[in-house]
C-alpha cells in the first residue's frame, strides 16, 4: 500500500545551511506521528516543505503517490493537507468564526460562504470556542490562538493535519486539554504530525516517533525504540531523561 | 439588501440634480460621479486586497487613449467605451503578473512606474496618439446642456456601475479571500485562498472602470494630453477619498469622492497656490487621526449616542 505522505530524499537549503538534509521519512494514513528535535532541527521546515511554503531544494514529496513538490501552497491545501503555525497566524481583524470559515470556504467542503459560516460552528464548537465565535480574533489569549489554529485547520476538511508546537507556552491543563482534542481529531480519521518540544506530551500522544537533528533524520520508530536509540539519546534527550521518559510513559501500545 | 436599497436611492437623488442646477453645477456632479468611479476602483486592491495601488492614473489615461484613438478611425462611442475599459483590464492582467508578488512600499513605487511608463510610450508615437501634442476628440453635435446632461448622467451610470460591483465582490468568495489577503497573505495561502489569482482579479477590477472613466472623460473634454489623463493626482486622489470616507467600505469611496470634491470647490480655490501642501495636510490628519475614515468616526459616534445597555 502507498504511504499517505512520503519524502524522497528531501533537502531544503537557505543559503549555505541544509535545513533539511536527504529526509526520506514516509506517513501512513491514521498514524500519529510525532516530529521531535532539538530548536533549528529542521522541524517546522519540513512543515514548510511538505506545504509548499518553502519548496524542497532537493528529492521529492508524494501524497498518496503523486508528485506535489512543486506545487503552490493553495493547490496543496486544497488537496487536504493542513497546518497550524507556531507563531499563530490569525486574520486579527476578523472574527473568530469568519477565521474558521476561510478554511472551509476556501479548501474544505463549504460550497459557498453562508455554507462555511455554518459548517464553522460546528468546528468552533468542537474547539470550545463556540463563546467567542463574534470576537475578533486579535483579542484572544494565546491558548484561544492556539484553538483557533487547530479549528482553522479542521475547517479544511483535511486527511493530513500538520501542528506545530500548538501546545507551546499553554498551562498543564491546557495542555491536556489540547491534548485530548488531537486525539478525537485522530479518531475522526484524520492522519496526524505533531511537533512538539514536551517530550512527555508527545510520547503519550504519538504512535510513532520521528527525530530531526541538524536537518537530518537520526532515528524513526515506536516511541519505546525511539527513547533506546544511543544515537537520539546523544544528541537530543540524554542519559537520565530518557531512562526517566522510558519508566514514566502511559498506556503503551495504540 | 440594504446596501442595494441605498445605491438605488442615491442614483435616483443625483439624477434629479440637472432639475436642480445650472451647466457648473452639472459640471461638478460630473467630477464627484467620476472621482467615485476613481475612488470605488482603488478600494478593489487597496481596500479590499491591501495593495496600495498608483496605477489608477495610469488605467484611466490608458482608457481615455485606447478610446480616443478608437473614435479617430471612427468607433461608435459606446464601443470605444467599452473597449476601453476592457483594455485597461487587459492592462492591469499583464502587468499584475509582474508586480503583484511585490509588498507595502516596492508594490507602490512599481505600480507609480507603470503611469510613467505609458505616458512614454504615448510620447514615443506620435502618429497614433499625438505624442506631447495631445489628441482632439471628434466634438458631439450636442448643445451645450445637452452635452453636460450626457456626460453627467454617463459618468453617474458608470459610478452606479462599479458601485454594484463593489456590492457584489464584497459578499463573495472573492471579497472574502481578497479580506484574507490583506490582513494575512502567508495564512490565506495555506487556507487554500488563490491570492496570485484572487490579488490579480482585484487589480483587474480597480481598472476596467478607471478606463472606462477615462474615456468618458476624454469625450467630455475633447482633448488630451498625457500631463492631464496620466496625471499623478489622478492616482493621489482616490486613495485620499478612500481614506476619508472609510476604507474597504461600499459607500465609504463615494462619500469621500464628494467630500473632497465638495472641499476643494470650497476652500481651494481661494487657495490656489497652496493646493499640494492642502491635500498633504489632508492625508496626514487622516492617516493619524481616523486611521477608519469618517464612516467609522460617524458611526462609532452614534454608538456613544445611544443608550448605554448590554451589547448585542
Ligand atoms: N526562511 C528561512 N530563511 C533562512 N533560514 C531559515 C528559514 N527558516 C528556517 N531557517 C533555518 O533553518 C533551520 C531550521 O529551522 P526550523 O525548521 O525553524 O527549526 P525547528 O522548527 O526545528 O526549531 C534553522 O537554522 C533556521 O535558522
Ligand atoms: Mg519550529
Amino acid at each position: 500500500m502507498t504511504a499517505l505522505l512520503a519524502l524522497e530524499g528531501v533537502s531544503r537549503r537557505f543559503g549555505g545551511l541544509a535545513a533539511l538534509d536527504t529526509v526520506t521519512l514516509s506517513v501512513e494514513a491514521g498514524e500519529i506521528l510525532g516530529l521531535i528535535g532539538p530548536n533549528g532541527a529542521g522541524k517546522t521546515t519540513l512543515i514548510n516543505v511538505v506545504t509548499g511554503v518553502h519548496p524542497a531544494t532537493a528529492g521529492r514529496v508524494l501524497l498518496q503517490g503523486e508528485d506535489i513538490t512543486r506545487l503552490k501552497p493553495y493547490r496543496i491545501a486544497r488537496k487536504g493537507l493542513a497546518r497550524t503555525f507556531q507563531i499563530v497566524q490569525p486574520f486579527p481583524r476578523m472574527s473568530v468564526l469568519e477565521n474558521v470559515a476561510a478554511g472551509a470556504v476556501f479548501a474544505g467542503a463549504a460550497p459557498s460562504l453562508k455554507e462555511g459560516l455554518r459548517l464553522s460552528r460546528e468546528h468552533l464548537a468542537f474547539t470550545g470556542l463556540a463563546q467567542i465565535a463574534d470576537k475578533p480574533a486579535s483579542t484572544l489569549t494565546l491558548a484561544q490562538r492556539k484553538r483557533l489554529e487547530l479549528a482553522k485547520g479542521l475547517a479544511m476538511n483535511p486527511r493530513f493535519l500538520m501542528l506545530d508546537e500548538v501546545n507551546a507556552g499553554l498551562n498543564s491543563s491546557e495542555v491536556d486539554e489540547a491534548l485530548a482534542m488531537i486525539r478525537r481529531i485522530a479518531e475522526r480519521g484524520v492522519t496526524i504530525l505533531v511537533i512538539e518540544h514536551l517530550m512527555k506530551v508527545v510520547v503519550s500522544v504519538s504512535t510513532r516517533l520521528a527525530v530531526l537533528h541538524h536537518g537530518a533524520l537520526i532515528a524513526v520508530g515506536t516511541p519505546r525504540e525511539v527513547l533506546a536509540d544511543r544515537g537520539v539519546i546523544e544528541a537530543y534527550l540524554g542519559e537520565k531523561y530518557a531512562a526517566r521518559l522510558a519508566g514514566a510513559r502511559p498506556a503503551e501500545g495504540a | 439588501m440594504r446596501d442595494w436599497l441605498l445605491l438605488l436611492l442615491l442614483a435616483l437623488a443625483c439624477s434629479l440634480l440637472p432639475l436642480a442646477g445650472d451647466n457648473y453645477v452639472l459640471r461638478l456632479g460630473t467630477i464627484v460621479a467620476m472621482y467615485a468611479v476613481l475612488a470605488q476602483s482603488w478600494n478593489f486592491i487597496g481596500g479590499l486586497a491591501g495593495y496600495p495601488s498608483f496605477a489608477t492614473a495610469a488605467f484611466f489615461g490608458l482608457g481615455a487613449y485606447t478610446s480616443a484613438v478608437l473614435l479617430s478611425y471612427g468607433a461608435p462611442t459606446g464601443l470605444a467605451w467599452t473597449a476601453a475599459g476592457g483594455m485597461a483590464c487587459l492592462f492591469a492582467a499583464l502587468i499584475g503578473g509582474a508586480i503583484l508578488h511585490l509588498k507595502g512600499h516596492y508594490f507602490a513605487i512599481a505600480s507609480l512606474a507603470v503611469g510613467e511608463v505609458l505616458r512614454e510610450v504615448v510620447n514615443t508615437t506620435p502618429d497614433l496618439t499625438g505624442g506631447g501634442m495631445g489628441m482632439n476628440l471628434p466634438v458631439p453635435k450636442l448643445s451645450v446642456a445637452a452635452a453636460a446632461q450626457t456626460f453627467y448622467f454617463s459618468m453617474l451610470a458608470l459610478a452606479a456601475l462599479t458601485t454594484a460591483a463593489a456590492i457584489i465582490v464584497q459578499r463573495s468568495r472573492l471579497g472574502f479571500g481578497l479580506r484574507c489577503i490583506q490582513q494575512n497573505e502567508d495564512a490565506a495561502n495555506i487556507l487554500g485562498v488563490n491570492a496570485y489569482g484572487y490579488k490579480t482579479a482585484a487589480f483587474c477590477l480597480s481598472a476596467v472602470f478607471a478606463g472606462m472613466a477615462g474615456a468618458i472623460y476624454a469625450s467630455w473634454v475633447h482633448y488630451i494630453e498625457p500631463p492631464d489623463v496620466f496625471d499623478i493626482l489622478l492616482a493621489v486622489k482616490p486613495l485620499v477619498m478612500v481614506l476619508l470616507g472609510g476604507i474597504g467600505t461600499v459607500f465609504g469611496p463615494i462619500i469621500g469622492a464628494f467630500l473632497l470634491i465638495a472641499f476643494e470647490e470650497l476652500v481651494w480655490r481661494s487657495f490656489l497656490t497652496i493646493h499640494a501642501a492642502m491635500l498633504g495636510g489632508i492625508i496626514v490628519v487622516l492617516v493619524l487621526f481616523m486611521p477608519n475614515g469618517l464612516l467609522a468616526l460617524v458611526r462609532s459616534g452614534l454608538a456613544r449616542l445611544r443608550p448605554a445597555g448590554p451589547k448585542p
